[in-house]
């Protein structure tokens, strides 16, 4: 496909721009990152002048910048001193768990909020729509890692029904399918925490999609062939309500992801988001502008399969 | 075929209830056309939707009448019935043929959910291009993959009729079919009804305002004024000598060749809201020969005349032109 | 003859139409107006007529200054209108209205009729508070709408009619010269239509107002222009005196426009049938 080619070829500046600025605004952050390859103690002088040009810091920012774009273009995202790892390994080492969360609350968030937001349509102003706009406006409300903290409390602590803290049993961590639901009853709980805000928005958009495409003329067509209301929701009204909310779900993506970085450190969970966390208060500078990078290219990523998805729903999209 | 018997319509405003259309009767026979005319907040489209149990709003409701539609009276039929008797024993088209038509889904199927919504799965394909074909559009599966947004409006027309179409109903109801469309292609819509009625021996109910389409197409001609009929006659009866005031003003507003800035006729005033609804004939405030005790008190019922047609005037055949007072 | 005030000099308006089926789109213009010469005198009314796509609402909007041509230009009182400003573009925008199939919607929904109308008397004539109620009234008056009973309502208190009285109102109160009209009364009742035509023709009479009718009623056209232009494609296929014209049509356009449009006479019937079920193509 053409467009996606485009598209991609369109990220291109973009990304650029995303590396720049980043590598401006770290530079431009007070604090010298000698001090942390050196440590915090009083060095001589001449050591720290030694370590400056071995790192290339003594050179001018232009210079240290194009020699960072030369390593990123090569997949080179630097050397985390805090970790003494690649940037690359650490950062490979916690994706998998970091997509993994964000998928799944990105996946509740979705098949719960549409349902949710169908049914309030399906039946408005009865209990069910008034319950679920409540879920919509609380969930909205409610900041993430403060919903996390008080499912920890409910369910780890008073209940003891589900584990607080990381993603596997650490002891005698059980092996197959076992394992699989050791596993899930540690994702349960963050998942949860990072989907609601989002399940809340999908359900409200959801909802008004709906309740608009129901009042539409071509709605009142289809009913006057004699079409049930089950098959007018399914065929018609949430095809055309669905535009709205995959854009809505796409372009939040970015703020799942930045969501979790607050679970995961809730959480206790060995994903990204925790590394950047980490890596932010050691001031560990290679780790964040790599994480900041992915984050974007995971934002265009997701802004693209919104459009794709865009393309395939309507035919008008597209050809003109 | 369609025999409506004193259909009401009310519309939940609030705690109020208005009644949109009052006391409505009238018939369309098999292959035959009949017109319901009158302007905006006369209550025609309101009656059209009302012999389908189905409205635009959900404040609207049927109040009171009886639908007889092929011996079966449609009144007190449940939910499941009715959506039986949509689509298969009556059609319906609108207004505005691009936004009836679901912008996301290919045209052909559009028609098939007729035929899909009542459990005609097999061969729905084949029937789809029949109809078609049937509408005189042109390569009907190259059309029938088409997305509203590709057709002309005409051709969406076509499609909404084929819909309606599909199950081979009796009745077709015919909500302002041509108003959105160029002079032009609401001809070819016309006389495609036209045909339609002929050789399908089909019944259409037609809603409009204007008054050239009736003529046109109609062979019964029913003038609605504030949610009531004022005048019913044979098509041609009507044009050569309207009865009530209100049909003479509506005709002499029409343009005709004649007509120039400097002569155009109007009738002065607006159509009463259902609040506002004056006593007696509903006309009289506007009326050029309203007679103060007579026309003010107790609404007037629709009389038959003798030779053909009725109306609900009290001065009826007073005047061939009550605008102009010639006798 | 006198200059006219508004002229389009054979222009032509060019759109993009994109293709996307490569790596790098490739752009084809489309001729949606295509080299029309127009001409308005003061007091005149031109029709516009053609059917949608015909590029007829696309020339309005350029007459308006909304559109700049692609190629040629638009004079007002002979002056290119590209090259105004100052005092003689606020002149252009001020003495060229235009009204609306539905005013209706272009009407703030949140202003009161009255406030609708003062706002081009404070804008555009920068006239001193006193002086604008005043005038506001008088335009409500004018329009056919008693000022006490329609000044403070809302625009959705009123029917169609009412609120098209309203739209010309709102044109008339910068004391146009010239008002584009794209169908201004094909959204009325037919007993209405009659008093808004005539309220139109009125004011011509009155004020040396000029128009352009868009519009694709032929009766409309017949009632109340002095010349007709017949767009076809994007191209003026037929124009001339509006009886001549509508009497015998010279292009094949025009002529099936006139054989198309519906006549209150049940006679035709009969010849609509027999044209319904021969014309079936095969």
């Amino acid at each position: 496909m053409w467009f996606v080619a485009r598209r991609l070829l369109h990220a291109v500046p973009l990304l650029f721009c995303v590396v720049v600025l980043n590598f401006v605004l770290i530079a431009a952050t007070p604090g010298d990152p000698v001090t942390i390859l050196v440590g915090d103690f009083p060095a001589p002088p001449g050591y720290v002048e030694q370590v400056k040009r071995e790192f290339g810091l003594d050179q001018p920012i232009y210079v240290q910048l194009m020699r960072y774009l030369g390593h990123v273009l090569t997949g080179d995202l630097g050397y985390s001193f805090a970790n003494r790892q690649p940037v690359s390994t650490l950062i490979l080492g916690r994706l998998a768990a970091t997509l993994e969360l964000t998928l799944t609350a990105l996946l509740l968030a979705s098949l719960l909020g549409i349902a949710l937001g169908m049914l309030a349509a399906r039946w408005r102003g009865s209990w069910l729509d008034s319950g679920v706009q409540g879920i919509a406006s609380t969930g909205y409300s409610i900041p993430d890692f403060w919903l996390g903290q008080l499912l920890i409390l409910v369910f780890s602590i008073w209940l003891g029904w589900l584990p607080s803290q990381g993603n596997m049993s650490v002891r005698g961590a059980p092996e197959g399918f076992a394992g699989f639901l050791d596993h899930l009853r540690y994702l349960l709980l963050p998942a949860l925490a990072l989907s609601f805000r989002y399940l809340a928005l999908i359900a409200r958009i959801t909802r008004a999609a709906m309740l608009e495409v129901l009042s539409a003329d071509f709605i009142l067509a289809a009913r006057s062939r004699g079409a049930s209301e089950t098959s007018v929701m399914i065929t018609h009204a949430l095809r055309n309500a669905a535009a709205p909310v995959i854009t809505v779900i796409g372009y939040n993506l970015g703020f799942i992801l930045a969501g979790s970085a607050l679970i995961e450190t809730v959480f206790g969970w060995p994903g990204i988001g925790r590394l950047l966390f980490d890596s932010i208060s050691r001031r560990d500078y290679p780790v964040m502008m790599a994480i900041l990078l992915m984050v974007s290219v995971t934002v265009v990523l997701a802004n693209l399969a919104t459009d794709i998805l865009h393309r395939a729903i309507d035919p008008r999209v597209g050809d003109r | 075929m369609l025999e409506v018997r004193d259909l009401s319509v009310e519309i939940a405003a609030g705690r109020e209830k208005l009644r949109v259309v009052e006391g409505v009767s009238f018939s369309v026979g098999r292959g035959e056309a009949v017109g319901l005319v009158g302007e905006s907040g006369s209550g025609k489209s309101m009656s059209a939707f009302a012999i389908l149990n189905l409205f635009p709003s959900p404040h609207a409701r049927i109040a009171g009448g009886d639908i007889w539609l092929e011996g079966r009276n449609l009144r007190g039929l449940s939910a499941r019935e009715w959506r039986g008797v949509r689509g298969a024993q009556i059609g319906m088209v609108f207004q505005d043929p691009s936004s009836y038509l679901d912008p996301l889904i290919p045209v052909g199927r559009q028609v098939a959910e007729t035929l899909r919504a009542h459990g005609r799965n097999e061969g729905a394909e084949a029937r789809v291009l029949e109809l078609l074909d049937l509408m005189e559009l042109p390569s009907p599966a190259e059309v029938a993959r088409k997305y509203p947004h590709e057709l002309s409006g005409g051709m969406r027309q076509r499609i909404l009729i084929a819909a309606a179409l599909a199950l081979r109903p009796a009745l077709l109801i015919a909500d302002e079919p041509t108003t959105a469309l160029d002079v032009t292609v609401q001809a070819g819509i016309l006389d495609l009804l036209t045909r339609l009625r002929v050789e399908l021996d089909l019944g259409i109910l037609l809603i409009t305002h204007d008054l050239g389409v009736v003529a046109e197409t109609c062979q019964q001609v029913h003038v609605m004024y504030a949610g009531t009929i004022v005048e019913q006659n044979e098509v041609g009866a009507l044009f050569r000598q309207p009865r009530h005031p209100y049909s003479q003003g509506l005709l002499g507003s029409m343009l005709g060749p004649d007509s120039r800035a400097g002569n155009l006729f109007s009738i002065p005033g607006s159509v009463p809201g259902a609040r506002d609804m004056p006593a007696g004939c509903r006309f009289h405030p506007r009326c050029p020969i309203f007679q103060p005790g007579l026309c003010d008190t107790g609404e007037p019922a629709l009389v038959d005349r003798t030779g053909g047609g009725s109306d609900r005037c009290r001065r009826s055949g007073e005047f061939d032109n009550a605008w102009r007072r010639t006798a | 003859m006198s200059t006219p005030i508004l002229e389009a000099r054979s222009v032509s308006q060019l759109f993009p139409i994109r293709s996307r089926q490569r790596l790098f789109a490739r752009t084809v213009m489309q001729r949606a107006v295509d080299g029309i010469s127009v001409s308005i005198h003061p007091g005149e009314v031109v029709a516009l007529v053609g059917e949608s796509g015909s590029g007829k609402s696309t020339l309005g909007r350029m007459l308006l200054g909304l559109l700049p041509p692609s190629e040629g230009s638009i004079h007002f009182r002979g002056e290119p209108v590209a090259g105004l400003s100052g005092d003689a573009a606020r002149r252009f925008r001020r003495e060229v209205q235009v009204v609306f199939q539905d005013t209706g919607a272009s009407l703030n929904p949140r202003h009161t009729i009255g406030q609708s109308v003062a706002l081009p008397l404070q804008h555009n004539l920068r006239l001193p508070a006193g002086e604008v109620g005043r005038r506001v009234d008088t335009l409500l008056d004018q329009v056919g709408l008693a000022p006490a009973r329609f000044r403070e309502r809302l625009p959705h208190e009123l029917s169609g009619g009412q609120r098209q009285r309203v739209g010309i109102a709102r044109a008339l109160a910068s004391e146009p010269s010239v008002i584009i009209a794209d169908e201004p009364v094909s959204a009325l009742d037919v007993s209405v239509r009659a008093q808004v035509l005539e309220l139109l023709d009125r004011l011509r009479r009155q004020r040396q107002l000029a128009y352009l009718f868009i519009t694709h009623d032929l009766g409309v056209v017949r009632a109340l222009a002095d010349r007709v232009l017949v767009m076809q494609g994007g191209q003026l296929v037929e124009s001339g005196e509006v009886d001549a014209l509508l009497t015998s049509p010279q292009h094949a356009y025009t002529q099936r426009l006139l054989a198309a449009t519906p006549v209150p006479d049940p006679a035709r019937q009969a010849q609509r049938l027999a044209q319904a079920l021969a014309g079936r193509p095969a």
